[in-house]
């Protein structure tokens, strides 16, 4: 008797030990939007991306829109932000209303004087560290020169990204004018930034081929 | 040169090699009788234990043989049973539908019967009988009158009285002859009907008659397979492979069936259930969509096993038939209900349709988004899909029959599958073990071929000593002789 009871307690240890906890599901996309100086300019290319993305989420994923301004780790940056509920017909009115949040932005948007991307990517991490999807994207739609206020600069220098799992990509990159004169310049741009993302444990992408918005969500 | 030296440095030179074939050729020629006596011994073990997993074989093969002749004949029984049970119940339901009519029809016709008979009786041709005064007046008519008009004018009178007397009686009779033929006439339908009924009669016998004949041949089909009979073996094996192929296309429809259906009610149900939580790596909605097929075709199997179309579950087939006709009622009111709310989702289903296109549209930038309104047609697929939705539920109830079609066939094709296999196994093991004993006679063979030139010298080693002893008892018997001279 004592051995049935043995085997059995044995049996359901291992049933239990591979009914561990579920795999993580859903996507979660956190967009940076670039406000500063003449990118405010490229803002329609960034609601056509928006609305592709939003056209690929599926129900439970979250989507987030931020601007880049002078201190973007703030939550007031965000201008929509969204869960889709499980309900493919009130995640639908969900996508309607975040389309509208968003060209309202774009069309009342102003510059901002500074550019804080760091500030931005602390914050999408924090946000998508908070939803906890299976997949996390961070879309930076800049320039990435940051222009960062005196005040923040040194604070923002020494801080390391914690972004393991997360996909960065830099969407429409465009060359300034200094980048003309020495090409080299975007180069080091991309490679620092790519180095400070890999550095925190994240994978590094750019896109600049908006044709080719399929490969934003991989 | 030691033993050790040879064997690393010798093999690079040709003295080397033969030095180390004449070793070995030696040693073989040693170890020659053991060596056949091992090879022997090792082929002739293998030979029997392969030839005895092969006999085992052959005879679980046999058991298996017999096993499923068992089964083929008790299914084949069951089967004709089966339908000797289904001729009954036409029968007794025929019996009770046609017969129980027979004492009304028998009424009917007795009834029309008496009316003939009344008819006939009365329409009897009977002559009006002469009045009764004739023979008076015949009297009075004798009475010579001699001239005398008194007697002559009564005569007369008594003659106008007469002919009138016969003119009414023949006018009466007139009268009741043209009634005799209206009665008669009046015959003619109820002779029809009389007939008419004798025919929906014979029909009715005729039908029943039919229907014991074929009583007939099952019964006959039924004592064939109760004999056992190689033919209806044969007859039996060959209708489950039938059953069995006629089976697995007929549920490969059905599981199309299923799969259209699926489509219908998952994409919907993700409205109630949600679509993004996983549930053993498929989506709740397509899990919920499953569940509820799978209850359709539970429902149709109990529906089918309440009305003894099917018998999958003999529990529910032995039950009262109270409790049968209440499953009966359940198991319809539930799929009714089932196929009503698949209706619905499939309607969902469009509306949902609609509102992600529209959405796609508004995102892509709506130029898209007048089309989806506007198409009139859309009413169509609505329709279509509201229908399929309700139908394919019902439809999926007929699967009990092939599935049922299905586990009876495949025990016997498994059954003569496994036979077969078994049988292959026993053959192929039986020429492993024949090949392992020609295999010692060829690796003796191959082994003496290898000592030849040291068995060649024996041989001839032998025939000389064979020669000198030879010579040497010629010798010796050749002095005896001449001693003895």
């Amino acid at each position: 008797m004592k051995r049935v009871i043995a085997a059995a307690t044995l049996l359901v240890a291992l049933t239990l030990s591979g009914c561990g906890d579920p795999p993580k599901q859903g996507h979660g996309v956190y967009m940076l939007i670039d406000t500063s100086g003449t990118y405010t300019e490229e803002l329609d290319k960034a609601a056509q991306i928006i609305s592709f993305i939003l056209s690929r989420l599926n129900p439970g994923d979250s989507f987030a829109v931020a601007r880049i301004d002078t201190g973007s780790f703030s939550e007031k940056d965000i201008i929509a932000k969204v869960t889709f509920d499980d309900r493919p017909s009130i995640a639908n009115q969900q996508k309607r209303q975040f389309q509208e949040a968003i060209s309202e932005f774009v069309r009342t948007v102003s510059p901002a004087r500074h550019t804080d991307i760091t500030g931005g990517i602390l914050q999408a991490s924090q946000f998508l560290d908070e939803k906890d999807p299976g997949q996390k994207t961070i879309l930076v739609f800049s320039d990435l020169a940051e222009d960062l206020d005196p005040e923040y600069r040194a604070a923002r220098d020494q801080i390391q990204f914690d972004i393991v799992d997360f996909e960065v990509v830099a969407l429409n990159v465009t060359k300034l004018r200094s980048d003309n004169i020495d090409p080299r310049e975007y180069l080091l741009r991309l490679e620092d930034w790519q180095r400070r993302v890999e550095l925190g444990g994240g994978r590094w992408r750019v896109i600049n081929d908006l044709d080719a918005l399929e490969r934003i969500l991989r | 040169m030691s033993f050790a030296e040879i064997f690393t440095t010798a093999p690079n030179t040709v003295v080397g090699w033969l030095i180390i074939a004449v070793i070995v050729i030696a040693i073989m020629y040693f170890m020659r009788v053991p060596a056949h006596r091992a090879i022997l011994s090792l082929s002739r073990s293998l030979y029997k234990i392969f030839r005895i997993a092969a006999a085992s074989l052959m005879h679980a093969e046999a058991r298996m043989r017999d096993r499923n002749r068992e089964v083929l004949l008790a299914a084949g029984l069951e089967e004709a049973e089966r339908h000797l049970e289904r001729e009954f119940e036409r029968i007794d339901a025929a019996v009770t539908r046609d017969l129980s009519a027979c004492p009304t029809v028998h009424r009917r016709m007795s009834e029309q019967i008496t009316v003939v008979e009344e008819d006939h009786q009365e329409s009897t041709n009977v002559p009006p009988a002469p009045p009764g005064w004739i023979d008076a007046v015949e009297a009075v008519a004798n009475i010579p009158s001699k001239g005398d008009p008194m007697v002559a004018n009564i005569l007369e009178q008594i003659h106008k009285s007469l002919v009138k007397a016969q003119d009414d009686a023949i006018n009466a009779y007139r009268d009741t002859v043209e009634e005799r033929h209206k009665r008669l006439s009046g015959i003619k339908p109820y002779w029809r009907e009389l007939h008419q009924l004798m025919g929906v009669v014979e029909k009715k016998v005729d039908s029943l008659l039919a229907r014991t004949n074929i009583i007939d041949t099952k019964i006959e089909q039924y004592e064939t397979v109760k004999k056992g009979t190689d033919q209806a073996v044969r007859r039996l094996s060959a209708s489950s492979m039938k059953e069995f192929i006629v089976s697995v296309c007929v549920l490969c429809i059905a599981i199309g069936g299923a799969g259209v259906n699926f489509t219908l009610i998952a994409r919907p149900l993700a409205e109630m259930v949600g679509g993004n939580t996983a549930v053993g790596g498929f989506q709740v909605n397509e899990v919920a969509a499953l569940v509820i097929i799978l209850i359709e075709i539970f429902m149709g199997l109990l529906f089918m096993e309440s009305l003894r179309i099917t018998r999958l579950f003999p529990l529910v087939g032995a039950l009262p038939d109270k409790f049968r006709r209440l499953i009966t009622y359940v198991s319809l009111s539930i799929l009714s209900l089932l196929a009503t709310f698949e209706a619905g989702l499939a309607y969902m289903r469009e509306i949902l349709l609609k509102d992600e296109l529209a959405t796609s549209a508004l995102l892509r930038g709506g130029e898209a988004l007048d089309t989806v309104a506007t198409n009139e047609f859309v009413w169509i697929t609505t329709t279509v899909q509201m229908g399929m939705g309700f139908v394919l539920p019902f439809a999926l109830t007929m699967v009990a029959i092939p599935l049922e079609m299905f586990f009876a066939s495949m025990r016997t094709l498994v059954g003569i599958v496994a036979a077969w296999s078994v049988r292959s196994l026993a053959v192929t093991l039986r020429a492993i073990g024949g090949s392992f004993r020609f295999l010692g006679e060829f690796l003796v063979n191959v082994y003496d071929a290898i000592c030849a030139p040291p068995i060649w010298m024996e041989r001839l080693v032998k025939s000389n000593i064979g020669a000198e002893r030879k010579a040497r008892n010629a010798k010796a018997s050749n002095t005896t002789m001449r001693e003895a001279l």
